[in-house]
């Protein structure tokens, strides 16, 4: 549908925009600033903070500018002495909800409440802290919600009931209605951390290693290794005020470096290896006409949703670990062992997009023996807090290159960090594989981009598989409560939306269109790549010819089980701790 | 002559609160184009002092039901529903569900709070999701309930609908009458008489000093003696204030207990304006800057007409009662 031109004024500036448009796009759109906190471009406008208020000439009252939709004609005023009073108090009252800790907490360098409190000369001792003796609480090793500090514009509730999980909800106490953690025993938390990165005040945060991992870089006996997600290298730079999607892969590796670790991964590599793996297993349930459709198991959200809401699935995933799980088991045998490093000195950290990640390495089926593959994870905004504590500024950090013992990641490991990205890399390789052409197709546009659900029949051979690409938990729950064996024979399903370029690890602010300028990123990337098939890769090729050359071998790096899981722990501390 | 111009001649308002002319609701939901329509009877009523819709239910109950009736048939509604708060729905349900027979109306008990009965929130509500006001527009004779065209009435329109349609109409209303009073109750007088009369005519004019609150017991404006010449607005009701025994503050504070129990929570001059207000008074201590800031935001900048008629009670009795002019 064509949407129709029309013409506005916003404080005497005339505006061509489109009809459907609210208020709050339009001026955004034309670089013109209204206040704003609660509207988030992922969810329908709620209207609850009420900062961005405007008058429209001609009609009696205030307007809020995220739901107002524009009119052709209207004449609209931003900012005047009654609308400054009104954002003023209101300003106020929500900064007396949010208990400040700003020494603690990880967004204070770029908090939007503290930025509007100078710009509206806030009067913060007017009233009382309101939410001072509010708990703080932890779910599973991943998520922390401070609710001392929650402004209730309740983003986190939408957000998880979108994603068809439903675990946060508004719960009564005393007179209020507010956010809380469901107490029904079957609803709990995947840690796909949507509610970090759609809230506006920080009160929703990962559960933090930035400390875990100094010290452990501390400890001379350490021998510390970083390995980094596929996304992160089009995402960090936005720390560090890059514009959104910057590709820093060279810097990236400095900056670790820099801060004392050993040997720097790509855990792109890792992704190498998954692909083969998961073509492979791929082909033979297509063969055997078996446990379809075959449902990917990189994102332990997805497989957290699956194993705790659709146990009777749990056959579907495909056996493979996840990337950086594969490499850390690698690096632990197969680097430790050629380096003649003690393994258990080797404290491997991941850098991930995610804060699932971190309930994954929790999980103990993963365990090669003693050994945990990975030690640690870091979100990309865990990372970027470790690198400005050490006053590391990725601008000006000399680009290094990766530890070449496990080489360089063929263009398919590189697009595991979009959405669609792992079913292009597995469906190279089982073309390749199925065919043994050279020449094998490369390019899977269909399965590329943000929508949230993508379509595709692939040739394999003479057999034509029905794909589906998911992103978005909610997306995927509609999938699966569609009967999905008569339909498709291989889903990916990322719980994020956007894929990992949009996890809940991610930088603030997150939106489709910088999800989309990361995904971009990384496709340019592939391109430019001369390897593009994980099968190409010559380091892939040495790692199965030296070391996964036994099934035994294969089956414990690379692969694992599932279990139905029941609803974890909920942390719940009384007053904020000190930490 | 159509019912829609009945309404129009007998000038109906709607008796919920809003003073919406009836016959214009009515054509907006009749115009609107769609494959289905609802009309809905809000008998959530809730706010102190106001009992008139029960009165109602009570004694005609099949009057209400035939005005609901004439509103489906003239819209075009297929389905009506009446929504009842948790007391009217256990006391009438047999008796309405007897009445109602055969035809397509369906009884749907109020969740719980004030703002469930706010016409938007309770479409939220019978859709199942959380009792939250929506945006307008879209006005829900465009997109009510399910996303279609719906008219919502209150109990005492659809009574009086069903007796202009039977010629019966005299302009009356009904009004309830609660407080410092000797007889309080509901009793029906014309629409137009001034409080004082319906007082007197009622045998509840005080022999002592007092003032009023006029339509509603929470929400409704605040009238000293000398104001009692207008009629009464809002739901309709009249509650009387002895000046003298009754501590102010010990008042505002169950105004603000009210519509901080019934409100949604979703907008900050509401949830957090309310929240200060009741610390303020419970602290008794009315900087008159701060009160006069939270309640310039609670009636300009609140998101639906909870929050903005919760600062009309407070506003007039600072003033009228207490001398601050805020």
């Amino acid at each position: 549908m064509k949407k129709k031109k029309i013409k506005i004024m916003i404080d005497g500036r005339e505006i061509i925009c489109f009809q459907g448009q609210t208020i709050l796009e339009v001026a955004k759109k034309s670089g013109l600033k209204i206040p704003n906190l609660c509207c988030h471009p992922d969810l329908e406008p709620s209207g609850g903070c009420r900062l961005c208020l405007v008058s429209i000439k001609d009609r009696k009252g205030f307007f809020a500018a995220c739901s107002t939709k524009v009119e052709n004609g209207m004449i609209i005023t931003s900012d005047s002495p009654e609308i400054k009073k009104l954002r003023k108090i209101n300003l106020e009252m929500i900064f007396a909800q949010h208990v400040e800790s700003c020494r603690d907490c990880m967004r204070s360098y770029n908090c939007r409440l503290l930025n509007l409190a100078e710009e509206y000369n806030l009067d913060l001792g007017k009233f009382n802290d309101r939410k001072k003796d509010y708990p703080v609480m932890q779910f599973g090793p991943a998520v922390i919600f401070k609710s001392q500090k929650c402004i209730d514009c309740r983003n986190c509730v939408e957000i998880c009931q979108k994603q068809g999980v439903g675990f946060l909800e508004i719960k009564e106490r005393g007179s209020f209605l507010e956010t809380g953690p469901s107490s029904e025993e079957n609803k709990d938390c995947v840690y796909c951390g949507q509610c970090i990165v759609h809230c506006p005040v920080a009160a929703f945060e990962e559960a933090d290693s930035v400390k875990s991992v100094e010290a452990a870089i501390k400890d001379k006996k350490n021998f510390v290794v970083f390995q980094f997600a596929p996304s992160v290298r089009v995402s960090i730079g936005e720390e560090f005020g890059l514009p959104y999607g910057t590709a820093v892969t060279g810097k990236l590796i400095g900056a670790l470096k820099s801060l004392g670790a050993k040997k720097v991964f790509d855990v792109s590599v890792g992704a190498d290896i998954t692909t083969i793996e998961e073509a492979n297993e791929l082909l033979e349930r297509i063969k055997k006409q078996q446990k379809l459709p075959m449902f990917t198991s990189c994102c332990p959200a997805w497989v957290r949703f699956v194993e705790l809401y659709y146990p009777q699935f749990i056959a579907r995933l495909t056996s493979v670990r996840s990337p950086h799980i594969i490499l850390g088991g690698i690096i632990k045998k197969y680097v430790a062992e050629k380096e003649k490093i003690d393994p258990k000195r080797i404290i491997v950290v991941s850098i991930m997009p995610c804060v699932s990640k971190k309930y994954e390495i929790t999980r103990k089926e993963l365990k090669l023996g003693n050994l945990n593959p990975v030690d640690y994870v870091l979100t990309v905004h865990e990372l970027a807090c470790l690198l400005k504590n050490h006053s590391i500024d990725l601008n000006f950090v000399k680009e290094e290159n990766l530890d070449q013992i496990l080489g360089e990641p063929s263009g398919a490991g590189v697009i595991f960090g979009a959405s669609g990205g792992v079913t292009e890399s597995a469906l190279r390789s089982a073309i390749r594989k199925l065919t043994g052409r050279k020449n094998a197709r490369i390019n899977f546009k269909k399965v590329r981009g943000l929508e949230e659900i993508k379509e595709a029949e692939v040739k394999l051979g003479d057999v034509p598989l029905r794909v589906a690409v998911v992103n978005g938990l909610g997306n995927a729950k509609s999938i699966l409560e569609n009967n999905p064996k008569h339909y498709y024979d291989y889903v990916e399903v990322m719980a994020c939306p956007g894929g990992c370029v949009g996890g809940g690890g991610q930088p603030v602010p997150t939106s489709s269109a910088i999800r989309r300028k990361r995904a971009q990123s990384l496709y340019e990337i592939d391109k430019q790549k001369r390897v593009r098939l994980a099968d190409d890769n010559p380091i892939i090729k040495e790692l199965y010819e030296k070391f996964l050359n036994k099934k035994e071998v294969v089956h414990k790096i690379c692969h694992t089980q599932y279990y139905p899981q029941q609803k974890d722990k909920i942390t719940i501390w009384k007053k904020q701790q000190n930490h | 002559m159509n019912t829609i111009l009945k309404l129009k001649k007998a000038n109906l308002l709607g008796r919920g609160g809003a003073g919406f002319p009836t016959w214009l609701k009515w054509k907006l939901v009749k115009k609107a184009k769609a494959e289905k329509k609802f009309v809905i009877c809000n008998a959530a009523e809730g706010e102190p002092g106001v009992f008139k819709d029960g009165f109602l239910l009570e004694n005609f109950p099949e009057e209400v039901i035939n005005g609901i009736v004439l509103a489906m048939e003239e819209v075009g509604a297929g389905k009506g529903y009446i929504y009842l708060n948790s007391l009217y729905f256990e006391k009438y349900k047999n008796n309405l569900k007897r009445i109602i027979g055969k035809k397509p109306i369906v009884l749907f008990k109020k969740e719980k709070g004030y703002i469930s009965g706010e016409e938007t929130a309770l479409c939220e509500a019978i859709e199942g999701k959380r009792a939250e006001p929506r945006n307008k527009p879209p006005y829900l004779a465009e997109k009510g309930l399910f996303g279609f065209p719906t008219l919502v009435n209150n109990v005492e329109t659809f009574y009086c609908v069903s007796k202009i349609c039977k010629g019966e109409y005299n302009h009356t209303r009904f009004y309830s009458i609660s407080g410092d009073v000797k007889r309080p109750g509901v009793f029906q007088l014309p629409e137009s008489a001034a409080i004082a009369e319906v007082l007197k005519t009622t045998g509840n004019y005080p022999d002592f000093d007092f003032y009023v609150q006029s339509g509603g017991g929470a929400s409704g404006e605040i009238l000293l003696k000398e104001e009692l010449g207008r009629p009464v607005s809002g739901a309709g009701s009249i509650t009387i204030y002895n000046k003298e025994r009754t501590d102010p503050f010990v008042l505002m504070g169950k105004w603000a207990d009210f519509f901080m129990k019934g409100n949604c929570d979703k907008c900050v001059p509401c949830r957090e304006g309310l929240f200060r207000l009741k610390q303020m008074i419970e602290k008794k201590n009315l900087d008159k800057e701060v009160l006069s800031a939270i309640l310039f935001s609670l009636s300009e900048a609140s998101f639906c007409s909870l929050g903005r008629g919760a600062a009309v009670p407070f506003r007039g009795f600072l003033k009228k009662v207490m001398n601050i002019e805020v």
